[in-house]
């Protein structure tokens, strides 16, 4: 029986170029003269070093652990030496540099002590996910969340499906073709033990119709296994975004704002499951993962089993490249990937692939035109936005018209800057019209802020002003009585009450500022707050 | 190794603007071919003027506004108003008649408004209007097909005609040219006639009434080759909707309700409502559905929005048609719901992915 798939709207077809990295199996790789090792290669905090230079270290060694819930720590890659411990260039968007920890590799690759567990289903859920979070574990998709924290439904949520998302609907990567192929068994693995930490009922895994060899090495991987179904979608960019993915398989819609877990699913790459189970049946953290090198600069493109830490330029050395200029690296994929500043970052747990690309992989940006409203990006937006409207008012500044056009539901996917006919940077636009609506809400709190400790200040003053008026009210009128007994009673009595009633009501304007909060938190500190949440349909 | 830095995606669909324009205009020839077949020389020659008087103003325009131009004169949007706005324009135009057209629908309607993209009115169709208004006469002279015509002019002979107003000796304007089917309906309705009388006089020519025994809405329909033409532009529009240059949703909507309001109509009163089939394939409605309404400038954004605007201007259609002084009326139709896209686009957003619903 065919399964029921469900689509979304929009989507694009981009050329695929993934055979040219599959033809031969996964790679090993030399050791690197050095290993770089940020302390932030995943959402959240970044971790926090436990080790000190000179120190020698084992391969899978904790060298920084993870600084608070949403954190990961970080192990040694190879067994060698921390050379140092400081800021170096890492593969960021920005070009910046970042916390990392320097190891010289003494070339043994020793291991430290390694604990499988025996038997991880003696296990409680929570004990599985807190031997997941040891091992450094985040989502190896290219986002890199925190895998534990994933694992835990909470305690009102039932998870009904498992996704093993196998899509990888990038151009040019095939990290996780290549490990379907190749090692289904460990996914497997994987996938048993994270069934046992969610309970989920059943399993689906997702691979794109363009990745034949791998479909049948998962349904012979899989074969025999109680609700696991290996099911193939048609290719499509970005079909491997979880809340797309979550709507082909299953036909429900992820709210705004809302995660997979909402809908009872809960979304895992396929390279994140075989590191659970190299972190459960090997007692292995995560110190390695398999990489994509590809594009034309690169003599032998192939996939790599690579070193957390080794810099990019020794992989593309290693692959026979630079056989032609690099006209742009990138890391990631032609769509979401990012440009790199130099050749020598380090690999690090999100880096799927590294695109060496010539100009004529990646043809140089043509002049823009101006919008012709042809409505080609909003076809092709798979979130049913209007880009070209968000385009207008992030253009013009308008913000609030932009929210308003739900800017915020935008998932930087890019497949409307990829059909437009004008070139317009479209995407790029909406990065800096989320940045700006973000700065503009971080500096109206402050300036609320500001405003509420002015306004009460200002409300002291007068209090206490008013206070003293009535002491002074107070004394003279206590005179008064002295001086004309025959009046004095009435007279004080109704003084202290003008006296009273005036601060009474200083002290509640004051009770009244203070009661009102600042604006602009109700969505939680990070994301600004949606004035419209309007429901359309 | 110096590195280009950019930002996602790096990759780009090969599609542009000019590439855009240019199957729009490709997707034209099989209705101009027809065209000429039936109507002799004339458009071709309105082509070449409009085209070279497109290409003068819109390089005189960026020149004044100092914008590249390469790259602008390169998306070719300046011949596709061009090319649209000839065909819109009776074959015998004298030269000058096409010459200001092309003038307010390049420099006023689309350069003052800040060029392509930016104008809130489709260009070719302001040029028709402006015309229609100021030269009434010249814009409604049609000439009467060809295999009808008394006289079949040369190429040379509609030269001199559309250049000099030289005609062939012996002959009147007025001899020439005759009312479209769509001015003879109107005008016989007007005077009492019915439908049925209406249509034995418009006559078939030849080919039609051999086609009529085959297919039978041809010839009976627009009426002496017009349907034909109407056919050639259908054909171009499928061709677009299936390449994906443009989205079904205008055309359907407009030719849905065009079909939809005459047809109940006609049902209601067959002898003084012209059947669905006329309407559709009569004056430039193929055109229309397909290549002035559909452009994406000047249309509304998204889908749904798209579905109403094509509708609105399928029923404008028929109502200026029927009741209004035009006997055609695609460029009133297009101009006022060009009036009204800013409200439908406010209106008319799609459900976005995660809200409400499920
Ligand atoms: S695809 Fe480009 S030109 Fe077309 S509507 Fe969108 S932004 Fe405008
Ligand atoms: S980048 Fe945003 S607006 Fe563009 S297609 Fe993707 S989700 Fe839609």
């Amino acid at each position: 029986m065919k399964r029921r798939l469900w689509s979304f709207h929009g989507g694009i077809h981009p050329a695929q170029h993934k055979v040219v990295s599959t033809h031969l199996p996964i790679q090993p790789q030399r050791l690197p003269q050095r290993l770089v090792l940020p302390l932030h290669q995943h959402i959240g905090e970044p971790a926090e070093p436990v080790v000190k230079a000179g120190e020698r270290v084992l391969k899978g060694q904790l060298i920084a652990h993870a600084s608070g819930y949403v954190s990961a720590p970080v192990h040694a890659s190879s067994s060698g030496v921390v050379t140092g411990i400081g800021e170096a260039p890492i593969p960021h968007p920005s070009g910046l540099s970042a916390p990392c920890i320097v190891i010289e590799p003494d070339g043994e690759d020793r291991w430290a002590e390694r604990l499988p567990v025996e038997n991880y289903r003696e296990l409680a859920p929570s004990a599985l996910r807190n031997i997941i979070r040891e091992a450094g574990i985040v989502g190896l998709g290219g986002a890199g969340f925190p895998s534990y924290i994933k694992l835990n439904p909470g305690h009102h949520k039932s998870i009904k499906t498992l996704i093993l998302n196998g899509v990888e609907c990038e151009p040019f990567i095939t990290c996780d073709d290549m490990l379907m192929r190749e090692r289904a068994a460990e996914i497997r693995g994987g996938i048993e033990i994270i069934r046992h930490a969610l309970q989920a009922e059943e399993c689906l895994i997702a691979i794109e119709d363009n990745k034949p060899a791998a479909f049948e090495s998962m349904r012979t991987a899989v074969a025999g296994m109680d609700r696991v179904e290996v099911v193939r979608v048609p290719t499509l960019y970005p079909q491997g975004s979880e809340k797309q993915l979550v709507r082909v398989l299953t036909g429900k819609e992820v709210p705004r704002d809302g995660l997979c877990l909402n809908v009872g699913v809960v979304c895992v790459n396929v390279g994140t499951a075989a590191a659970v189970h190299r972190a459960i049946h090997l007692g292995e953290p995560l110190v390695s993962r398999i990489v994509t090198v590809t594009g034309s600069a690169v003599g032998r493109p192939c996939n790599m089993e690579v070193l957390i830490g080794t810099p990019m330029n020794e992989l593309i050395a290693q692959c026979e490249g630079a056989v032609e200029r690099i006209e742009r690296l990138i890391m990631g994929g032609p769509m979401m990937g990012f440009a790199l500043h130099r050749p020598d970052l380090p690999v690090i747990k999100t880096t799927n692939c590294v695109l060496a690309a010539t100009a004529a992989d990646l043809p140089p940006v043509r002049p823009v035109m101006p919008c012709i409203r042809c409505g080609a990006c909003a076809d092709a937006c798979p979130v049913n936005l209007l880009p070209q409207q968000l385009y207008w008012y992030s253009k013009t500044k308008d913000l609030d018209k932009a929210q308003e056009y739900d800017l915020f539901d935008c998932i930087e996917c890019g497949a409307c800057s990829y059909v437009c006919p004008s070139n317009i940077p479209l995407v790029q636009y909406f990065r800096y019209a989320k940045g700006d609506i973000w700065t503009r809400e971080r500096e109206k709190e402050k300036s609320d802020l500001a405003r509420q400790r002015h306004e009460s200040r200002q409300k002291r003053l007068e209090r206490e002003k008013a206070e003293r008026e009535a002491k002074r009210q107070q004394k003279k009128s206590a005179l008064d009585a002295a001086a004309t007994a025959e009046r004095g009673q009435a007279q004080a009595a109704a003084a202290m009450q003008q006296a009273e009633s005036r601060r009474d009501a200083a002290l509640q304007e004051a009770e009244k500022r203070r009661g009102e909060g600042w604006p602009g938190r109700k969505d939680g500190a990070d994301a600004p707050p949606r004035e419209n949440d309007r429901e359309s349909n | 190794m110096p590195l280009t830095t950019s930002t996602s995606p790096h990759v780009r669909s090969p599609a542009s603007v000019t590439e855009v324009m240019l199957q729009v205009l490709l997707a034209l020839v099989p209705g101009i071919g027809i065209y000429i077949w039936f109507f002799g020389w004339g458009l071709v020659i309105n082509i070449v003027i409009a085209a070279c008087a497109a290409l003068v103003a819109e390089s005189a325009m960026l020149m004044i506004r100092k914008r590249p131009l390469r790259q602008y004169l390169g998306d070719c949007s300046a011949l596709v108003t061009a090319v649209l706005l000839a065909l819109a324009l009776p074959p015998l135009s004298p030269w000058w008649i096409t010459v200001i057209g092309v003038f307010f629908a390049i420099v006023v309607a689309k350069q003052l408004y800040g060029g392509l993209g930016f104008n809130p009115f489709n260009p070719a169709m302001v040029g028709y209007v402006v015309l229609l208004v100021s030269f009434p006469v010249q814009m409604t002279s049609w000439l009467p097909i060809s295999t009808f015509s008394s006289y079949d002019m040369s190429f040379l002979e509609v030269a001199a005609f559309i250049f000099g107003g030289q005609l062939p000796p012996g002959l009147t304007f007025d001899a020439l040219t005759e009312a479209t089917p769509l001015d003879t309906l109107k005008n016989n309705l007007g005077q009492g006639n019915t439908v049925t009388e209406i249509r034995a006089q418009l006559g078939l020519d030849d080919v039609t009434s051999l086609l009529l025994s085959v297919i039978p809405i041809f010839g009976a329909i627009g009426g002496k080759g017009w349907e034909w033409v109407n056919a050639g532009f259908l054909l171009g529009g499928l061709w677009l909707i299936y390449r994906r240059i443009i989205g079904w949703h205008i055309p359907v909507a407009m030719l849905g309700s065009l079909a939809l309001i005459s047809g109940a109509f006609a049902l209601y009163d067959p002898e003084h409502y012209a059947s669905p089939m006329f309407h559709l394939f009569s004056g430039a409605v193929m055109l229309g559905a397909f290549f002035i309404a559909t452009d994406p400038v000047t249309a509304a954004a998204s889908a749904p929005g798209r579905l109403a605007y094509g509708a609105g201007i399928g029923i404008l259609l028929y109502v200026i048609r029927v009741w209004g002084g035009y006997p055609d009326s695609i460029a009133f139709s297009v101009l006022l719901m060009n009036m009204v896209v800013p409200i439908i686009d406010d209106r008319f957003k799609p459900r976005v992915f995660g809200h409400g619903r499920k």
